[in-house]
């Protein structure tokens, strides 16, 4: 990223156009696939897989999600946690009762299912924005879960309404161990990634953006606000979806209706939040904060307790992790909405230019 | 002349009413294709109004629009995009959080045709389509001497730089009528001159109609063909420049409010 500049000039648009434009970033971001592909599984302990790098992805993708919904084109959600319901129990379901379904159909027809709710809970953005969509998206919430909850059949009538899921092979590939697990959710989370960035450097990424900014304006270029809105709420359910499905089969594997909590939307609200709307890279430094966040603060006063002797009030990690969250989401709305992405880039476009200033 | 050709939008008896206000009463006028046709008057006589009937943002309660050879009483903003009407607004309205370049293939939407899926896995159609959507904007950007900033979030960039890539995102849709609310309000003078220099290139090189809504009297007198004033939601003139410096009730319209014509 340092020398780049001058001397890399690209020749057509289609270059221009690419993915990952900086060669320097190109190679960085090879490397960075090599060494989660290969050299994490090889020496990562299962704690860092299962409990670090796993839910960190599937966080991510689920922030990715909510991004594409709300940083990218606008519409503010509280529903996520409940399209990851949606995801993890219509996997579950079609499991269960599709004979020999492939599990990777049925995790794609699960975050279709999420995608197919998410645009019926999206009609009212196109009469309703601002807060009472917000209030909107609260009641799909809690509509989702109590529905998954109350009707038996979702939880095959699971007397605790805690379903174990099954164990799945997706393409042959047993996910009974940490690696695979972990792997499984690099590959998905990889995948839906990259068509994500493909989707924001095209028409609809555009159009999403555009009915975010200034609807009108974009009405009179011709958007359609149905179109955008509807396929925002769509695309976005389903990497919700997914994310559900990865959550139950790859990470915990028993799971209730009320694991998906509003709780969990507003901590996936508070991801990009932090790392940055309208930012995929944001998704990810967002998840990863609030994954490693009460691992850090249990680190920190473990290692208190063992130096001074004093012994920390139980539950105190939680309620500390509270308070930095709030702490923190303020400074970021006041200060810098676009999140740690936004800074990161700050950075990186003064090491361009260094040691020049303008 | 005007008799042989068609115009190529005709408006019939247009009113628009706000609650109590009557914004446009009764208005009519027409604009031939290839012609820079202006819209005058005072602040607060409807100008803007009169815009948002002709691309739709506002219904009028009575009249017609004629749009080549095609009657209607009311055009959704989007059924006027396809048919070749672009704008910018009295107050910019670009699109903040997105680039410059963005903003202006943005303008070429309705060009695009790859399906959600194609654009997800960037192949084929969607591929293509964006490297010569791209090739397009670029030249509407080299065309407003905007490459230096095709990268730069707008937001970041100053009015008058703006303006221009509002214009430019007009452009790009190689739309056939053109409406400009006030492109050079708070511009100085150089910047003016720049603008009309776009505007009239657009005129001459692309055939594009323009309809024009300017407060500077020297710059409409210039590089108008005709000229309507309103006040008050009335038509009070309209003709070439000549003619409309002259009417009696135009004079008085602006001598009322200290403003000279011409
Ligand atoms: N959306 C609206 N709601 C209510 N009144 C409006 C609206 N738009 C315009 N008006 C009124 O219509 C009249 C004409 O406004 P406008 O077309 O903006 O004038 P101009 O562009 O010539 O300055 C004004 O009295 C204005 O207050
Ligand atoms: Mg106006």
């Amino acid at each position: 990223m340092f020398y780049r500049l001058s001397g890399q000039f690209r020749t057509s648009y289609y270059e221009d156009n690419r993915l990952i434009g900086e060669k320097l970033e190109r190679t960085v971001f090879i490397a960075t696939m090599l060494v989660a592909s290969i050299a994490i599984p090889l020496v990562a302990s299962p704690y860092l897989l299962s409990a670090v790098l796993i839910p960190f992805l599937i966080f991510s993708l689920a922030a990715l999600g909510l991004n594409i919904l709300t940083g990218f084109a606008g519409q503010v959600s509280f529903g996520s946690a409940a399209f990851m319901a949606i995801g993890a129990f219509a996997s579950f379901n079609l499991l269960l009762r599709v004979p020999a379904i492939p599990s990777l159909l049925a995790f794609l027809l699960g975050g279709m299912c999420a995608s197919a709710i998410g645009v019926l809970f999206g009609l009212p953005s196109l009469r309703i924005r601002g807060f009472y969509l917000a209030a909107s998206t609260l009641a799909t919430q809690f509509f989702i879960v109590w529905c998954l909850s109350k009707v038996g059949w979702f939880t095959n009538y699971a007397a605790s309404g805690v379903i174990t899921v099954q164990h799945v092979a997706p393409l042959g590939f047993a996910l009974d161990n940490h690696v695979s697990k972990y792997l499984f959710v690099l590959v998905v989370v990889t995948t839906l990634t990259v068509v994500a960035s493909n989707l924001m450097r095209s028409n609809i990424g555009r159009s999403w953006m555009s009915i975010r900014d200034m609807d009108v304006a974009a009405e009179v270029i011709g958007i359609n606000p149905l179109y955008a809105k509807l396929t925002a709420f769509a695309v976005s359910a389903f990497y919700c979806g997914i994310a559900g499905a990865l959550y139950s089969y790859a990470y915990v594997s028993t799971v209730e209706p009320d694991g998906f909590s509003l709780d969990l939307s507003f901590k996936i609200l508070f991801m990009i939040i932090i790392g940055g709307l309208g930012s995929i890279l944001g998704s990810f430094i967002g998840a990863a904060f609030i994954v490693l966040l009460p691992i850090w603060l249990n680190v920190f006063f473990s290692a208190m307790e063992h130096f001074s002797g004093l012994k920390a009030p139980s539950g105190i990690t939680s309620n500390v992790e509270l308070i930095i969250f709030g702490g923190i989401i303020i400074v970021f709305l006041v200060v810098e909405p676009h999140g740690l992405a936004r800074l990161w880039q700050r950075a990186k476009e003064k090491l361009q230019i260094w040691p020049l200033s303008h | 002349m005007q008799n042989a050709i068609p115009p190529l939008l005709q408006l019939r008896g247009i009113s628009l009413r706000f609650g109590g206000v009557a914004a446009l009463a009764n208005i009519s006028f027409d604009v031939q294709e290839h012609e820079v046709r202006a819209i005058i008057g005072p602040n607060g006589a409807g100008k803007s109004s009169m815009l948002n009937v002709i691309n739709g943002i506002y219904c009028p309660q009575e009249g017609e629009i004629v749009f080549n050879g095609e009657k209607r009483t009311r055009m959704s903003t989007r059924m006027a995009a396809a048919a070749g009407f672009a704008r910018t607004f009295q107050n910019i309205a670009l699109f903040q959080g997105m680039t410059v370049l963005e903003n202006v293939v943005a303008g070429r939407n309705l060009k695009f045709k790859a399906s959600l899926l194609e654009q997800a896995v960037w192949f084929g159609r969607a591929r293509r389509e964006e490297a010569a959507q791209r090739e397009k904007a670029e030249e509407v950007i080299e065309f407003m001497e905007l490459e230096r900033y095709r990268k730069k979030v707008v937001s970041q960039l100053p009015y008058g730089l703006q303006k221009r890539v509002e214009l430019a995102r007009a452009l790009a849709a190689e739309p056939r009528i053109l409406l400009l609310d006030e492109p050079m309000a708070g511009m100085n003078a150089e910047e003016k001159r720049e603008m009309c220099r776009f505007i009239l290139n657009s005129n001459r090189r692309d055939g594009t109609t323009i309809i024009l809504i300017e407060h500077d009297m020297s710059v409409v007198m210039d590089i108008s063909d005709r000229i309507v004033v309103l006040d008050y939601g009335r038509k009070i003139a309209d003709g070439q420049p000549k003619c409309v410096r002259d009417n009696d009730e135009v004079i008085r319209a602006y001598l009322g409010r200290s403003e000279r014509v011409g």
